[in-house]
């Protein structure tokens, strides 16, 4: 841990060397940006980038009960992850809040991982500790494991040379010299892309080797602030932004990741209870008017002159030009095409409802 | 990082250039590369009177909003246009095509507490 109180991943030194512009972030240090937001979301839309994950937390859960115990706490149905495939799931609260969301992989039959967002790892591995029942083994490995993201059309290209590549929401274990190395397909782009865990100790020497393996395609190290604009376009929800113990999946637009016939997990009533009834609020996208001042989280939202919300997240779009962001909307604005405004500094710019996500990859 | 010989500066990363009582205003070269990509400028109104100190205008990159101060007190008087179709002026060209407004000085004393080229050098660590 840094004198600041913040903690430094096991990258830090790389992205010291790198000139990296460094900010706090869910109580770490971490890189905003090397060469600029605008550079580095370019990069990761047409080519590839490269970005320093290992803040996020890593949990593995073992034993024979694991699947079952793990069901009744997460919303996703693990029963249907294949050994060496995973899915975006949730964590939530008794009244169907978001504790966190995450990716669990099925290493093995019994054996998952679990990745957390970095500001939540203690309150999550204290939440499922706190529930632990039957045969089931936690470990918080998230000091062993350093992370990166590689993310863009060429980053399939980039990996090819150590071996075949996982298909999408799969997990394989590599062998890069000494270093074991698990590769995801997955990320928090919207692009194609990798994630990549491998234990802290060999973490500069795999980040240096991923940006060699990324030479040809002229590979960026990214930023935080390339992560949100991208994540942002994508429409991915940010935990502590767009998703809160206050906020359900189904408001947040996720209940794809919600599977009801399971026959109970944490939170499961009341969102059976929103399925049934429908929800009052939705997570929406907002595109601004062009020229428009870039909105940011909580500037509010009107409707009809009359504020009706405020931003969860918001930003600058680099792939669409304008502004772009997301709110919960009550039921009646909460359809594509209807026109909102945004208030900045005293001042209001039109803005329209948008159907997600506001970036797709071309196919 | 340019600091070009004829301007003032503020600590604030603003600079000034005078013409008679009217002072052109801007942010420097250091500040812009701070900020990275400009994507909006919020100029001042025309007419409005501002104190040395006083926020005059907005710059905003990708990621933040930044407040820009009137590094001498005076009525503004013109401000520069483009920057709303080419907020990226202020990146390409901070001391030139990418200024942000003009003020009428009311205290010419008020130069006094600016920087000259060497003292701003110092005080980005150049």
């Amino acid at each position: 841990m840094a004198s600041s109180g913040l903690h430094r991943t096991a990258l830090y030194p790389e992205h010291v060397k790198l000139n990296a512009k460094m900010v706090p972030f869910g109580g770490w240090e971490m890189p905003v940006y090397y060469s600029g937001i605008v550079n580095e979301h370019q990069a990761v839309r047409n080519a590839v980038g490269i970005f320093d994950i290992s803040h996020m937390g890593e949990i593995e859960v073992f034993g024979p009960e694991a699947e079952r115990w793990l069901n009744g706490l997460l919303t996703n149905n693990l029963s249907k992850l294949a050994v060496g495939e995973g899915q975006y799931t949730l964590m939530l609260n008794n009244e169907g809040g978001v504790i966190d969301d995450l990716i669990v992989y099925r290493l093995e039959h019994n054996h998952y991982f679990l990745v957390v967002n970095a500001a939540k790892i203690e309150e999550d591995f204290l939440w499922l500790s706190g529930h632990r029942a039957g045969e089931v083994t936690l470990l918080n490995r998230s000091d062993h494991f350093a992370a990166v993201a590689v993310q863009g059309p060429k980053s399939s290209e980039l990996f090819r040379p150590i071996g075949e590549l996982p298909e999408r929401n799969r997990i394989r274990a590599y062998r890069l010299g000494a270093t074991q190395v698990l590769i995801a397909r997955t990320g928090y782009t919207g692009e194609d892309g990798f994630e990549a865990f491998f234990p802290a100790d060999s973490a500069s020497a795999v980040w240096n080797q991923f940006l060699e393996l990324g030479q040809p395609w002229q590979i960026l190290p990214c930023g935080l602030g390339a992560r949100d604009t991208l994540r942002l376009e994508a429409c991915y929800p940010l935990n502590g932004a767009d998703l809160s113990p206050e906020r359900t999946p189904m408001e947040a637009g996720l209940g794809f990741f919600v599977d009801l016939a399971k026959n109970d997990f944490m939170g499961r009533e009341p969102l059976l209870k929103q399925k049934t009834n429908g929800v009052e609020e939705r997570l929406c996208a907002i595109r601004l008017a062009p020229k428009s001042a870039p909105p940011r989280a909580h500037y509010p939202v009107y409707a009809e002159n009359q504020q009706i919300a405020e931003l969860t997240s918001g930003s600058q779009s680099p792939t669409l030009g304008t502004g772009i962001g997301l709110a919960y909307l009550g039921s009646k604005y909460a359809k594509p095409g209807q026109q909102l405004e945004i208030e900045v500094r005293g001042r209001r710019f039109p803005a329209t409802v948008e159907k997600k996500p506001l970036y797709k990859r071309p196919c | 990082m340019l600091i070009p010989d004829d301007l003032k500066y503020a600590d604030t990363h603003e600079w000034i250039r005078l013409d008679g009582g009217v002072g052109t205003v801007g942010i420097t070269d250091h500040a812009q590369a701070e900020l990275t990509d400009i994507v909006y400028v919020e100029v001042p109104a025309i007419g409005a009177k501002l104190e040395q100190k006083q926020t005059a205008a907005v710059v905003e990159s990708v990621k933040a909003a930044s407040d820009i101060y009137a590094p001498m007190g005076g009525e503004v008087v013109e401000v520069n246009k483009e920057l709303e179709a080419n907020p990226a002026l202020v990146n390409t060209d901070p001391y030139g095509a990418g200024w942000l407004f003009k003020l009428k000085l009311s205290n010419q004393e008020e130069l006094t507490g600016l920087k000259d080229p060497n003292a701003y050098r110092a005080q980005i660590g150049e």
